[in-house]
């Protein structure tokens, strides 16, 4: 049993690890700002998620858990928020890029 | 070993960051670059295993330390062109170098003079700390062993905000500061500015409740008020506030008057200034701490919002 959970621990982390890195190299490398901003949403989003998926079988207790899970869920909200905001802005400022 | 990749990589994106901010040309990026700074140096004191220094260090130094400077960014943007037009010649720049070089190399010189061990009262403190029924050693410090020190932080807030006040012009004195945002009430901002302050104001409440036995505390707290309401202000849900306002005043000291009271106080029931009745420490610790959350969180606040600069009625 807890050979199987270090096992699910080790994937989900390493997956969020790869969506992160994927995340950073589409920020660094895309071309548009609406793009790099795809990149970096989906890494916050399934990056910090598989993260604390992996994590949550070796917290304390349900309250630490739900803590983790709150953490996840604030970043998304806030970072959906602000990244619409940017490409309210870029919409606006009419970016004509490559 | 791999505590070692870890250190060594933090150090390098130091470096980095930190060269980014001085030597790019541009302000807002350099401002970013500081922000990104300050995050960073949170996770080195999370390194270094002070979780509650690197709590404040990303509210303060990664939060309104950068909302001040975009603030004063945006207002110094005028200054800026002109800086651009008169430039400085290579002996004011090589001047500049060698003073920046001088401290550097003097501050390296003392580090590497420590003695070592470093000379420590934390071992003092932590066989004190029952006695204050603290569990927390940083708050046991802070509030009884250093309160003194704590109350001065406390007021040197208080005296930021009546310097920044002193810039306000007759005729807008006890208005309201910052622009008039205008609302857009189903704008994305408006959507995160309605959800997160019931969870920022839960969160603050317990960051400043587990700061008795835990990592946490009044300025971590108050800063996430202050992040709350300067969110609800920027979405133009309310208004900001008129500063000639009795209530308004009234947070704001709050922490200092009642820190100073309950100080004042220990010359009569106890031993001195700031020694809290025995028996009556964490309680009086508890309300130092929920009046001076209050006044941090409105002072924060009203330092990042500037002086006045319209009338408080339009």
């Amino acid at each position: 049993m807890n050979a199987l959970l270090d096992l699910f621990t080790v994937v989900m982390v390493c997956a969020g690890v790869f969506f992160f890195f994927a995340g950073s190299i589409g920020m660094l490398r895309l071309p548009t700002t609406l793009s790099r901003l795809h990149a970096l949403t989906k890494a916050d989003n399934l990056g910090l998620g598989l993260v604390v998926l992996g994590i949550l079988p070796r917290v304390d207790g349900p309250l630490d858990g739900l803590k983790l899970v709150l953490v996840w869920f604030l970043v998304q909200v806030s970072a959906g928020t602000v990244s619409q905001l940017i490409a309210v802005l870029v919409r606006k400022q009419g970016e004509v890029e490559p | 070993m791999s505590e070692a990749i870890l250190h060594g990589g933090l150090i390098l994106l130091f470096l980095a960051v930190a060269a980014t901010s001085v030597f790019t040309r541009d302000t807002f990026s350099a401002i970013t670059a500081f922000i990104v700074y300050g995050l960073l140096l949170g996770l080195a004191w999370v390194a270094l295993g002070s979780i509650d220094v690197a709590l404040t260090e990303a509210a303060l130094g990664g939060g309104i330390t950068g909302a001040l400077l975009l603030r004063a960014a945006s207002r110094l943007r005028h200054a800026d062109h002109a800086a651009e037009t008169r430039r400085t010649g290579p002996a004011s720049h090589g001047l500049a170098a060698l003073a920046c070089a001088g401290l550097t190399a003097a501050l390296i010189v003392l580090v590497l003079s420590l003695p070592h061990p470093a000379p420590s009262l934390a071992p003092l403190a932590m066989e004190a700390l029952p006695a204050t029924h603290v569990g927390n050693p940083v708050t046991g410090v802070l509030l009884a062993f250093r309160a003194w020190d704590t109350f001065l932080e406390t007021v040197v807030l208080v005296l930021a905000l009546v310097a920044i006040w002193g810039l306000t012009s007759d005729a807008m004195w006890g208005g309201r500061p910052g622009p008039v945002q205008i609302p857009e009430p189903d704008g994305n901002l408006a959507f995160l500015a309605r959800l997160l302050p019931p969870f920022g104001v839960l969160i603050a409440i317990y960051l400043f409740w587990v700061g008795a036995d835990e990592p946490g505390g009044k300025f971590q707290a108050g800063t996430l008020l202050a992040a709350m309401w300067l969110l609800t202000l920027q979405a133009g849900l309310i208004d900001a506030p008129v500063l000639s306002r009795l209530r308004l005043r009234l947070a704001i000291v709050l922490g200092p008057l009642v820190f100073a009271g309950i100080g004042l106080l220990g010359i009569v029931v106890s031993s001195g200034l700031f020694a809290y009745p025995p028996g009556f420490v964490k309680a009086c610790i508890l309300l130092i701490e929920a009046a001076s959350t209050v006044s941090i969180g409105v002072t924060l606040c009203l330092l990042v919002l500037g002086p006045p600069e319209r009338p408080a009625t339009p």
